[in-house]
């Protein structure tokens, strides 16, 4: 299975929806839609992960990249995500601390810090 | 119980290219399922080395090691192991069984090194049996897994 990715704009968020796959082969592609949504302006990203059916540590560097990225023009990256094993990465990794984890699309559009 | 006293293996080499790590995540994954690995276990399992496949292959692309990587899966009574062999020369012997000292920080150095020890963090999270060594000649990542007596598939 390969990487899906789709873009759509709520508000002044960019929802990047992803599907499939996130490892060393198909991360690349998800690197680069992220730099591009930051190089044309998208500084609050929120990155559906409903999708995904597996996340190795590739992804999560590119995740972390992306969120590095954002902060650099006091943007934000949120995550959203149900699924216990691929939040399981998250907890043993310590990056639950760092991007903040929504159980909804709707509810990461809303938040704010 | 298999016949004779051989332990069953399946032994699998790849080219190092990133394409590849998922049918390695497959077939160990599909292996352990018939050895009797608890199917709630085969998705850490699929990870880890689906991981240790992926340190493998970076470590072969950034040392120009044209030989390919080496997975050998371990059908033995009580346990399953996986074994991911790389070919890239360490300077000096390194034991990393521990891999508490492996923090995820330093993966925020994107595409660098720091996903190698992201890579070992996520293992060593996973995985409770694991050994990380290597050497002048290589590097080898062993990763076991109890299996459940009698619920092997045959």
């Amino acid at each position: 299975m390969d990487l899906s990715l789709s873009t759509e704009t709520v508000g002044d968020r960019t929802v990047v929806r992803v599907g499939g796959e996130i490892d060393v082969y198909t991360a690349p592609k998800l690197r680069e839609q992220l730099v591009e949504l930051v190089n044309d302006g998208s500084y609050h990203l929120v990155v559906d992960m409903e999708g995904v059916d597996f996340l190795d540590s590739t992804g999560l560097g590119v995740l972390v990249g992306g969120l590095k990225r954002v902060r650099a023009h006091e943007g934000s990256l949120r995550l959203v995500c149900n699924q216990e094993r691929i939040l399981k990465i998250f907890r043993i990794t310590g990056l639950t601390k760092v991007f903040p984890i929504h159980t909804s699309v709707d509810d990461a559009v809303q938040a704010t810090d | 119980m298999t016949e004779g006293d051989g332990m069953a293996t399946v032994e699998l080499l790849f080219s190092a290219l990133p394409e590849h790590v998922r049918t390695a995540r497959l077939v160990a994954a599909a292996v352990a399922r018939r050895a009797g690995v608890d199917e709630a276990v085969l998705d850490e399992l699929r990870l880890a080395v689906g991981e240790a496949c992926s340190r493998a292959v970076g470590l072969h692309i950034s040392h120009g090691v044209a030989a390919p990587v080496r997975v050998v899966l371990i059908e033995d009574e009580k346990k399953f192991s996986i074994e991911v062999g790389d070919d890239a020369p360490r300077p000096a012997p390194v034991s990393a069984a521990s891999g508490a000292a492996h923090r995820p920080g330093s993966a925020q150095d994107e595409g660098g090194d720091g996903e190698d020890d992201m890579g070992l963090a996520v293992i060593s999270g996973l995985v409770d049996d694991v050994e990380v060594t290597a050497d002048e000649t290589g590097g080898l990542i062993r990763m076991s897994w109890p299996t459940t007596p009698g619920a092997a598939v045959s």
